[in-house]
């Protein structure tokens, strides 16, 4: 089987049962709430003893573990805007409301996503976005989407729908169930309904590109970060730093002047966001790599592993095109030895080219934690209703 | 109201005889300090809420990991409720100790472990208080952000207990949003590390979970945090305004512009006098709000921003706003906000502090259902709030000695929580749930949702040894309200601002 046709048995869930996404105009505007046969379905199959995977847009179906389960829940019938108002920088959106949507709407009101998720597709929901928890360059300034997150409302194992957290910016009663949904990819229950802190989009913003070395570029980026910069995008290609400023004229103006470089087009951005920089051509289907995400302490050295990287985050987030292993036979030894390459320096890795034989995308967690996370799991979701092995095998 | 743990309602407690418990503890770490005579525990008989206190059953004060994880084992192995605590600051009664249970005493984990300026991170243990991180950091030009206003006592193993806040977390966050790792020793005595170096880690977001989780998931031994570079300045204005409502859309209008302030506080008039008597701030006494707004970060930003609020002012309605001359002037607006409560506590034999949040866009709406409660119980309320980000800490005036009051005053503060929970807030923005709120825990989450928390709990700490009977009522418990009572102005750490 080549990567073209494993990448899709991974969209597995453009399947008869998936809905698209409704469209826009006044019926996205105005919403659905379809929050009670949800809750329905997974009464249903509990009831049944059977599990449901969760989808939304179905754009980060690559992002995980397959789901080998018949049934799907799709929550793109339940969508729309709750509340925004642009005064309390807070918006609540059921969750099958398609992402794009959200930010059109808080752009109309100069206010924005401050964690810039990747969406990965039209189709992306608000709801997919907090399930995978993915945050875009902007992460380590500005914060991750778990730090956006004031509220959510979810389905819980039996069937009800509960609320937790809120609208508003500090809430400390009880457990924070809240950030835990994020990046949690519905194992623990079906989010419905989230509540965010939105931003007003600064005033000003320049994108330049400063010829540099990756070592001379680190050892600039270490030094700025003791400054208070107006710095929200550092990415090095291989060629070249390219740095994003967003903050007040005066500061934006005062730092393009002193870093100097060319300026360059914002799309750079919005593309190696989307992962549709010219760097990640194929990256996902293409038998010659194997694409990775390694989370790392931003100043840790590159892990010796061979491949082409691109880095973002400052350092913080590093792209590998592998080339470690020697075709699909040496896969699981390959990827195990990244995994350990990662730990060692620091961090942790992600395999975001999808693979055929099962297993988990993501770093094994040391033993205590992931004793913990079965127990969790267990407590939340006793019968695993929800996504089961989506995030590992065992659970 | 009975704030102390009941095991009719809160749980039973195993009897544990105190020295078949000692000798299994110092058979196993020997060199741990154990305190069980009677006058060596009652240093440690309450935290910040002082109007509760209970002698633990023994006082561990460990100062290794090793002696952490040997103390957890024990106590698991007999069944005994372990509290934990920081420096005991904590307005809530989180770290109440409970008769039958080890008081597990961190202060002695008071070391900072490193300060990486390149990394712009520094890892430290528990006890450590909050403002000397920032202290250690200023050499490099760096700080800590969260900053709770008990930060020159407060330790940053009860921060992350409490998910701590502070008059800039509009702008840079709470605890959450600035801890990296945290290191815990679970009550079965293992060791696991939660977050990390990196931006993020695989699984679950548990470090977010532990965050304001008051003790009852695990026991911190060591934090890393995030340090910020700090602002080049920071400006304040103070506006004042003839009605109160209109400072109230002022906030408002400010955030709508575009503007985060680093901090954004608002006083209404019995504040303002009461403040203005006692520090001598220089506040307008017959003003009926004033507006606290400090702007900070890069000079040319904080000048272009300083017109742009001083516009919105203006047009809101201010009668008159001043921008402070120099850091002195800066301070001085400040020290009147932060004395805020042992000034009102000056003019009132007794006063009951409230800790609700509110949406912004409702902040009008509930100051009026403040006023209109306050009328109707004949019993004076001044109001301080965190406005930028919606935290309000009515503080309701009384005499505890008139007959009746206490009672009326303890109605009306629970009224006030039900009318923030009602607009769509929370009975606690920045104090958290120890005892103290247990009960309004069932005003503000349904029994459905109770018992998920109970369920999250049991995944850590199935047998329930850990700060039992805090911050999650049992369903038996969802019955009365209550709130911080403060007698006589005896503030408990009474050196401490709070705000």
């Amino acid at each position: 089987m080549s990567r073209k046709e494993i990448a899709m048995t991974h969209l597995q869930d453009r399947q008869p049962e998936y809905t698209p996404p409704n469209e826009s105009g006044p019926d996205a505007l105005a919403g659905r709430d379809d929050s009670e046969a949800l809750c329905e379905q997974v009464v249903r199959a509990r009831a049944e003893r059977a599990t449901l995977r969760i989808v939304g847009g179905d754009t980060k179906a690559f992002y995980g573990r397959r789901v080998e389960t018949a049934q799907a829940l799709s929550t793109t019938g339940h969508h729309g805007i709750v509340h925004y108002d642009p005064v309390e920088l807070v918006a609540t959106v059921r969750a099958g409301t398609r992402l794009r949507d959200l930010e059109r709407a808080l752009a109309d009101n100069g206010q924005r996503l401050a964690f810039e998720p990747p969406h990965f597709g039209d189709d992306a929901t608000v709801g997919g976005m907090v399930a995978a928890g993915l945050s875009g360059p902007r992460r380590p300034w500005v914060g991750a989407v778990r730090d956006f997150v004031l509220g959510v409302r979810i389905i819980t194992f039996d069937g009800k729908q509960l609320r937790f957290g809120g609208e508003v910016m500090k809430n400390v009663a009880g457990y924070d169930l809240s950030r835990l949904m994020v990046g949690a990819q519905g194992t623990l229950g079906v989010l419905t309904e989230v509540s965010f802190k939105v931003l007003p989009i600064p005033h000003a913003h320049a994108c330049l590109r400063l010829e540099l070395p990756l070592a001379g570029a680190f050892e600039r980026l270490t030094a700025w970060g003791r400054e208070p910069m107006p710095i929200t995008g550092a990415a090095h290609d291989g060629e070249a730093l390219h740095l994003r400023l967003e903050g007040g004229e005066g500061s934006v103006s005062a730092t393009r002047q002193r870093l100097g470089g060319e300026t360059e087009d914002s799309c750079f951005w919005s593309q190696l966001r989307e992962l549709q920089l010219p760097f990640f051509n194929g990256a996902f289907d293409n038998d010659a790599h194997v694409l990775w995400r390694l989370s790392l302490p931003a100043l840790a050295r590159t892990p010796a592993l061979e491949g082409d990287w691109l880095v973002d985050w400052a350092g913080a987030q590093r792209w590998l095109k592998s080339s470690e292993g020697r075709g699909f036979e040496d896969e699981p030894r390959a990827d195990a030895h990244i995994h350990e390459a990662a730990i060692a320096a620091g961090g942790h890795a992600t395999r975001f080219t999808p693979t055929a034989n099962g297993d988990s995308p993501f770093t094994p967690l040391p033993p205590v934690l992931a004793k913990y996370h079965r127990q969790l799991k267990q407590r939340l979701d006793p019968q695993a209703i929800f996504n089961p092995g989506r995030l590992y095998a065992e659970w | 109201m009975e704030l102390l743990y009941d095991e009719r309602i809160d749980g039973e407690i195993a009897d544990v005889d105190k020295s078949g418990l000692m000798a299994a503890i110092l058979a196993v770490a020997p060199r741990l300090t154990l305190l069980d005579r009677e006058e060596d525990l009652r240093p440690f008989e309450c935290d910040g809420l002082s109007a509760y206190r209970v002698l633990p059953m023994l006082v561990a004060m460990p100062t290794t990991l090793a002696e952490v994880e040997a103390l957890m084992r024990v106590c698991y192995e007999h069944a005994v409720p372990v509290v934990t605590r920081g420096a005991g600051t904590g307005l809530s009664g989180g770290a109440l100790p409970l008769e039958k249970g080890v008081l597990l005493v961190m202060s002695r984990f008071n070391q900072i472990l490193s300060v990486d300026p390149d990394a712009r991170l520094a890892r430290v243990q528990p006890g450590v208080r909050n403002l000397a991180i920032s202290e250690a950091a200023a050499p490099h030009g760096l700080y800590y952000a969260p900053d709770p206003s008990s930060q020159i006592a407060c330790s940053i193993g009860g921060n992350v207990a409490e998910n701590a806040g502070g008059v800039h977390c509009l702008k840079y966050g709470l605890t959450v949003h600035n801890v990296l790792s945290v290191e815990i020793v679970t009550i079965e005595g293992e060791r696991m590390t939660l977050g990390g170096e990196s931006l993020d880690t695989p699984g679950y977001d548990l470090l977010a979970l532990f965050m304001g989780s008051e003790g009852m998931l695990g026991v911190i031994t060591e934090v890393t945090v995030r340090l910020l570079p700090k602002p080049e300045v920071a400006k304040v204005l103070m506006a004042c305004f003839d009605d109160v409502e209109r400072a109230g859309k002022a906030v408002g209008d400010i955030i709508a512009a575009g503007c985060i302030p680093g901090g954004l506080e608002m006083m209404d008039n019995l504040a303002i006098r009461a403040a203005e008597d006692f520090v001598h701030a220089g506040y307008p006494v017959d003003a009926q709000a004033i507006l606290l707004c400090e702007l900070d970060g890069v000079e040319s930003d904080v000048q272009a921003d300083c017109e742009r609020v001083r516009q919105l002012l203006e047009t809101a309605g201010a009668t008159q706003i001043r921008l402070a001359r120099d850091d002195a002037e800066r301070q001085l607006f400040w020290a009147g906000r932060k004395a805020a409560f042992p000034a009102v506590g000056r003019m009132s034999p007794d006063y009951y502090c409230i800790d609700g949040t509110i949406p912004r866009r409702e902040l009008p709406r509930v100051l009026k259902g403040i006023n209109d409660l306050s009328a109707q119980y004949g019993l004076r309320v001044a109001n301080v709030f965190h406005a930028g980000d919606g935290n309000l800490h009515p503080l309701i005036l009384f005499d505890a000695n008139q007959p009746g009051e206490l009672e009326s005053t303890e109605t009306l503060g629970g009224r006030i929580l039900e009318l923030c929970v009602d607009a769509g807030g929370s009975i606690t923005g920045e104090h958290g749930v120890g005892r103290e709120k247990l009960n309004q825990m069932c005003t503000q989450f349904a029994a459905d949702e109770i018992t998920l928390f109970h369920a999250v709990k049991s995944a850590f700490d199935e047998r329930r040894l850990l700060n039992p009977g805090k911050n999650i009522p049992t369903l038996a418990r969802c019955a009365e309200f209550g709130a911080m009572h403060v007698h006589h102005g005896e503030l408990p750490h009474p050196e401490l601002p709070r705000f």
